[in-house]
């Protein structure tokens, strides 16, 4: 029978199917955060579990660590309390922990994957949504809630109904200066916030074969906006150049045999998909968001569209803006380029392409939060630390930062971002903050102008 | 029955707004903690209270019909977003025990039922009908949610939900998953030894950290 990526990785890691039809499914790569992980700990306290396979359990710190140069830890009491809890329970339990100055520390997706600690073929969780990112390197990586935490603990194994399947086909050739953020956003819009809800979505395409790695973790990200737990994208000769270059690849010390496994990581053809879809950036301009959800999407030099329903009068009425008046031109005050969506170094080449031999706007404060050491390394070395900071631009320590405020850094109430982040919720960056999506080079662009800008006509 | 007193009758409120997100239901703010209990006071805290923690009397849950409120009727895609299961601590630490709405997000659906919080999925009209039922205070009185017979009526309107029998079977039990899971042991044993031969690479991990 013809089967799908996804269907495989799935087939594989079955221990068994339950008698009420869900199944028992290995996994293979637990990671742990701060934020979500003390509560499974405790679980496995009270009642005197053991953790399983701590060999496959991995930590790092992120949500909460300060981004502030100088910094090993939280900037204020609760936490810290929470990073002592998850580095006593990392010692406690002897898993692999990454503080905030481990030359490998990250967000743990950008971490996991640049680290090599997720290859092709895995299952991988973590008690975040934006786990859906590893799956650019053919896993099958999805967010969890704290209770499977511990059960991930207790047993390396979820009890799971199978999701359906989705296949987004990605074909044609984009403009110069269009990146995959644009791409994701666009297909947010096209397939709204809740739209994928219950699938894992493969990534597909000629357009998708071309993408670099760091482009593959940007659109499988973003899969969890659409509500799909699970975005994919079948490994290739892209990947495999990827796997070299890391530190903990299998292809190190089990090439022949770990090659030999992946061959067979694709979907046949003539394979079914509950639903197929297609989208084709031949022509795509740059996207950004102008509401309160990321589906609430435009082309940046379109005007806020109308404000025909309840939600849309409300998401105009928190970001401060009037349907029908262009956006360009938009008058903000903080630019952010980070996440686990747009922290990786050919995000930040982008935004310091554009910044290079400039100052940003004197309105406009700017944050550069790389998405792991080895990102800030990068980048340090290649002298993009410096084009930032001549732009006038903050150069930070890596964490989530401002993406989701948890550790305090906050665009602060009634002011304007644009974000190379993953959500606009309301008050997600901040009590009042009103944000916009969008990718590093219409960040970059906006910083110098000083408003909402279109990257191709600077 | 236990499924009458868990989940019963009471005051359902009604959000009318779609896509209510878990950085709403629980924000950053409110989620700096190691803990399960105390999340109640944060939940919707960015609607709930104006500045200093003044209740907001504008909010649907402060109205003073509304201070029970043991059910919530939302529009569609509630729940989506984050993963933080702080979001369904905070509603039952809050006294809520059904939401009722014609999809979730899926993180926040699991997260429900892994405590005792009903995520009653409804059709469309269903959503559209209870709703029309809301008082001046935004909320209904004297909802009853039978989770044996999946079923919620008001009056004489009585309305379906969708909830499959697993689910609804961990609801009424209060099973303790972890050890369902362990009655496996030995097949996860037995898959894990065949495993590290088949994947050595998996199993074979040198982390520095």
């Amino acid at each position: 029978m013809a089967l799908t990526l996804f269907d495989k990785i799935w087939a594989e890691h079955r221990v068994k199917t339950l008698d009420d039809g869900r199944d028992l499914i290995f996994i293979d790569r637990h990671l742990l955060h701060e934020v979500t992980s003390p509560q499974a700990y405790d679980g496995l306290d009270r009642m005197g579990r053991r953790l399983y396979q701590p060999a496959l359990t991995v930590a790092t710190e992120d949500h909460v660590v300060s981004t502030r140069p100088g910094r090993y830890g939280a900037d204020f009491e609760n936490g810290q309390a929470m990073l002592d809890t998850a580095r006593r329970n990392g010692r406690r339990y002897g898993i692999a922990y990454f503080d905030a100055n481990h030359p490998q520390q990250g967000i743990v997706h950008v971490m996991a994957s640049e680290q090599g600690m997720v290859a092709p073929g895995m299952t991988a969780v973590c008690g975040d949504s934006h786990t859906c990112t590893l799956g650019a390197l053919g896993a099958a990586a999805w967010g969890i809630g704290t209770s499977e935490v511990e059960h991930v603990l207790a047993t390396q194994t979820l009890v799971q109904a199978k999701p359906k399947t989705m296949r987004v086909g990605i074909d044609g050739c984009p403009p110069q200066g269009i990146t995959a953020k644009d791409i994701i956003l666009r297909l947010c819009r096209q397939v709204t916030i809740g739209g994928a809800t219950g699938h894992a979505i493969e990534y597909s395409g000629s357009y998708v074969r071309r993408l670099p790695m760091d482009g593959r973790f940007t659109l499988c990200n973003m899969s969890i906006e659409m509500g799909a737990r699970i975005g994919l994208i079948a490994p290739d000769e892209t990947t495999l150049r990827y796997l070299e270059d890391t530190r903990y690849s299998p292809l190190h010390d089990h090439r022949e045999a770990a090659l030999r496994s992946w061959a067979d990581l694709a979907t046949d053809e003539g394979a079914i998909f509950d639903h197929e879809m297609s989208l084709n950036v031949s022509a795509l301009a740059p996207q950004i968001t102008w509401g309160v959800t990321p589906d609430q999407v435009v082309d940046v030099d379109e005007p806020v569209p109308p404000s025909e329903s309840e939600v849309a009068r409300r998401a105009l009425e928190y970001m401060g803006l009037d349907a029908g008046k262009p956006l360009l031109g938009v008058p903000i005050n903080i630019v952010f380029v980070g996440s686990c969506t747009n922290g990786r170094i050919e995000d930040l080449r982008t935004a310091a392409a554009i910044l290079r031999g400039h100052r940003i706007d004197r309105r406009v404060r700017a944050f550069a939060v790389p998405g792991s050491q080895a990102v800030r390394a990068q980048a340090e070395a290649e002298g993009i630390a410096k084009i930032f900071r001549d732009a006038g631009v903050e150069w930070r320590e890596p964490g989530c930062s401002m993406c989701a405020g948890i550790n305090w850094e906050f665009v602060p109430h009634g002011e304007r971002c644009v974000s190379t982040t993953n959500r606009n919720f309301v008050g997600r960056q901040g009590p009042g903050a009103r944000t916009h999506l969008a990718s590093p080079a219409v960040a970059a662009a906006s910083a110098l102008v000083g408003a909402i800008a279109d990257p191709r006509r600077l | 029955m236990p499924e009458e007193a868990k989940y019963g009758r009471g005051r359902c409120c009604v959000f009318g707004l779609e896509n209510i997100d878990t950085d709403v239901i629980i924000p950053q703010t409110e989620l700096v903690t190691v803990s399960k209990s105390g999340l109640a006071d944060g939940l919707f805290a960015r609607w709930r209270y104006k500045n200093d923690r003044i209740p907001n009397p504008d909010f649907v849950l402060n109205r003073p019909r509304n201070k029970e409120c043991r059910f919530l009727l939302a529009a569609a895609n509630f729940g989506c977003g984050s993963s933080r299961e702080h979001a369904a601590w905070a509603l039952t630490e809050y006294g809520v025990r059904a939401v009722i709405s014609p999809n979730f997000g899926e993180i926040f659906f699991r997260n429900s039922i892994r405590n005792g919080l009903l995520p009653a999925r409804i059709a469309a009209a269903d959503y559209r009908c209870l709703a029309s039922l809301a008082d001046g205070e935004g909320g209904i009185d004297d909802m009853i949610v039978d989770l044996t017979a999946g079923q919620i009526t008001v009056g004489r309107l009585t309305v379906p939900f969708s909830l499959d029998q697993v689910d609804r079977m961990r609801l009424l039990t209060d099973t303790d998953d972890i050890a369902e899971t362990l009655l496996h042991r030995t097949d996860i044993e037995g898959f894990v030894a065949a495993d590290r031969i088949r994947r050595p690479w998996v199993h074979q991990t040198l982390w520095e950290g």
